[in-house]
């Protein structure tokens, strides 16, 4: 097992290698340096440039220097000193920007992946026990429909009916009163009336999908010849149904998290966006469209790397469920 | 789909097909008899054609410009269509007449049924156009029997400034709906080439580009998308924008069929038929497309019309965020920008639901489609 797990740590490494060149050509592709922008910036303000600040700031962040080095001395401040640059629209560390925000999206992600869960199973053990019943058909055609609804259409949607029916307005995941409040029993509870909505639409896309993974994969175990053996030997059969089929069936459903995850966290972003969530989705388009792409660059590496570990998780988890996984 | 039963390999594929010799049946055929079984994909592929030829004939169909603005109608509601006006065949839509609240100081819409604006097939269009851009004419499909001032007929709705929902929709189609074939095509030529090569070659070519596929396929796409898409400079000519957004969502569209591909390449490797040509002396290229791809070609056509969706869902997404396509283009994505804050929502729920039952029927379908397409592909498993 541990070997496994070392195996599979050490196949992360190339990959996380590769997403942070991918966030690192990301801030580099629009045209000109942070450098020409910011001088544009205070150049419109009025202010004067002094040459000797601008040859600091080029040295800081090498950008004299070829691509690779640049590349280098990025990564290198990350990993060594935590430092991700600096926010030139908000004038910023981007790590005093980041952290709090990524800690809600991982929160947002992590819930919605319980509440996919623990929705998805018994529905897909349902519509596969009871095969083309009426109940079958309803979450069937609902999976269709939710997968073929766009996340933030669903958002949109949500807040729609939640303000024109239900005369509630609906975005952010506090009410103002507890915004900046420390944490306290109010103050959760006050984010548990919040959040549900979010989970909710965040989810939806992904529970059609693992409701009708769950259903195919149970029903290929149903017609399994131990499934009649067991049932032959007078089991009952709902003791049958969960102590076999079901767990046969779920060990495909964790190796679903390598897709499920990326997706949550693609979905919690632009939900984000339409319910003024305080997760990274607003201020990740928010730097993207100010062109503020140190905070841009990171926020979409932590999120990539957020992503491969959860894959990392996930595998795990499916070895230690499967043993034909471990030996491999 | 799922229930699919696993017939011993020996028996066949059992069709009904009342005294006509399945065994001599073409490759074609045999997935046009299957595909037949599967009414829901029958009514999708329908409705998909039907969209597609709206989408090739919007300026007929669209009863006006969807540029064309006017201020006298901002925010008016939908105007039912009704056929009967005094026990007489008179389709029309009824005058809305327009009152200031001044409690909330909005303007106000109520139809007036006393004053019907008639409305016919085949009307006189407000100003000539040419359709598929080349074709002069002076129709639309239908429309207001000669107009007066004041009358209008906005079936689904006006937008902020009185432009006609449901032409917009139906312009926003041409975009939308090509989106996902061009990306498609793109995904088409970067998957099959890269996985053709990965499956044909093996070893370390191999391992080297599924390593890639998995990289790709690990990191979450709206943000990546947004990060390529906010790169775009906004001077950019429209129609360039609208091909770099369609390269930038096939960038992930074509990995799933890459994988399809290399998976049908290695199976089929080590086939008699391919060995057999490989001594007759056929050059690798001559085998890959004279004798592999024709094999898994149905494959290829489901997995890509299962990949048409999720581009068309990329490009609303981000022409939504307002990081793709840019007005005075007009996608779905577009005019949900229009959309994007909830209290012009509350106001105007068209704005949202209009361009949203497009998307979701677009995509409902071309899911069915896909995968009816897919279930008929697979020539020794019989769909029940």
């Amino acid at each position: 097992m541990l070997r496994f797990i070392i195996k599979r740590l050490v196949f992360a490494i190339p990959t996380l290698f590769a997403v942070s060149i991918i966030a690192f050509i990301i801030i580099q592709l629009p045209p000109g340096d942070y450098l020409t922008t910011l001088m544009a910036d205070w150049a419109s303000q009025g202010g004067a440039v002094e040459a000797g600040t601008v040859a600091a700031m080029r040295e800081r962040y090498g950008l004299d220097q070829p691509i690779y080095f640049q590349y280098y001395k990025w990564i290198a401040g990350i990993l060594t000193r935590g430092d991700f640059g600096i926010s030139f629209e908000l004038g910023r560390p981007v790590t005093e920007l980041i952290w709090n925000r990524l800690g809600f999206s991982l929160l947002l992600s992590v819930l919605t992946l319980c509440f996919v869960w623990a929705i998805a199973i018994p529905i897909g053990i349902l519509s596969a026990v009871r095969q083309y019943s009426i109940s079958d058909y309803t979450a069937t055609f609902l999976a269709f429909f939710f997968l073929a609804i766009p996340d933030f259409l669903m958002a949109l949607s949500a807040m729609y009916i939640m303000s024109a029916w239900f005369g509630q307005s609906v975005g952010g995941l506090f009410s103002p009163a507890y915004v900046d409040a420390p944490w306290s029993f109010g103050k959760l509870t006050d984010f548990a009336r919040h959040v549900w909505l979010p989970v909710i639409v965040i989810g939806l896309g992904s529970l059609a999908a693992l409701v009708r993974i769950m259903r195919a994969n149970l029903l290929d175990e149903l017609s399994r010849p131990y499934v009649t053996t067991a049932r032959a030997k007078g089991m009952s059969e709902f003791e049958l149904l969960i102590r076999y089929p079901v767990r046969l069936a779920l060990n495909p459903l964790i190796s679903t998290l390598g897709w499920i995850l990326p997706a949550v966290i693609s979905g919690e972003i632009i939900v984000s966006v339409v319910m003024s969530l305080p997760t990274t989705g607003p201020l990740l388009l928010r730097a993207l469209l100010a062109q503020d792409m140190y905070l841009a660059g990171s926020l979409i590496l932590l999120i990539s790397v957020l992503t491969i570990i959860g894959t990392l998780v996930s595998d795990i988890l499916l070895a230690i469920t499967d043993p034909r996984i471990r030996f491999q | 789909m799922t229930d699919i039963t696993h017939l011993p390999p020996d028996t066949g594929p059992s069709f009904d097909l009342a005294g006509k010799d399945i065994a001599a049946a073409g490759q074609w055929r045999l997935f046009w008899l299957k595909f037949k079984k599967h009414k829901i994909a029958l009514v999708s592929l329908v409705v998909i054609i039907f969209m597609y030829l709206v989408a090739a004939f919007a300026d007929f169909i669209a009863p006006f410009d969807p540029n064309a603005t006017n201020a006298r109608f901002t925010y008016a509601p939908p105007q039912g269509l009704s056929l009967m006006h005094e026990g007489a065949f008179r389709p029309h839509v009824d005058q809305l007449r327009m009152t200031l609240n001044t409690e909330s100081m909005r303007r106000e819409f109520t139809p007036d049924p006393a004053r019907p604006v008639p409305v016919g097939f085949f009307v006189k269009a407000p100003q000539p156009y040419h359709l598929l851009g080349f074709i002069p004419m002076e129709t639309k499909l239908f429309g207001m029997i000669d107009p007066k001032p004041g009358d209008s007929m906005y079936i689904f709705g006006a937008d902020r400034l009185g432009r006609d929902i449901f032409s917009r929709v139906v312009h926003g189609a041409k975009i939308s709906l090509s989106i996902g074939l061009v990306g498609v095509f793109m995904s088409l030529i970067l998957g099959v080439t890269i996985g053709g090569v990965s499956g044909f070659f093996g070893g370390w070519v191999d391992l080297a580009i599924q390593r890639v596929i998995e990289l790709l396929r690990s990191i979450p796409t709206i943000p990546l998308w947004m990060g390529l898409a906010a790169a775009i400079p906004v001077g950019w000519p429209p129609l360039r924008t609208y091909f770099v957004i369609t390269l930038i969502v096939s960038l992930i569209g074509w990995t799933s069929l890459a994988r399809e591909v290399r998976g049908k390449f290695l199976s089929l490797r080590s086939e008699d038929f391919v060995i057999a040509a490989r001594l007759d002396g056929m050059s690798e290229i001559g085998i890959i497309f004279n004798h592999l791809v024709p094999s898994f070609m149905s494959h290829i056509i489901a997995t890509l019309t299962l990949a048409i969706p999720s581009m068309i869902l990329a490009e609303t997404a981000l022409s939504f965020l307002g990081i793709g396509l840019q007005p005075p283009i007009i996608s779905w994505g577009v005019l949900l920008q229009e959309a994007q804050n909830i209290r012009a929502v509350a106001q105007a729920p068209w704005l949202l639901f209009t361009p949203a039952a497009a998307i979701v029927i677009s995509v409902l379908a071309l899911n069915f489609l896909g995968d009816g397409l897919r279930d008929a592909a697979d020539p020794y498993e019989d769909v029940s």
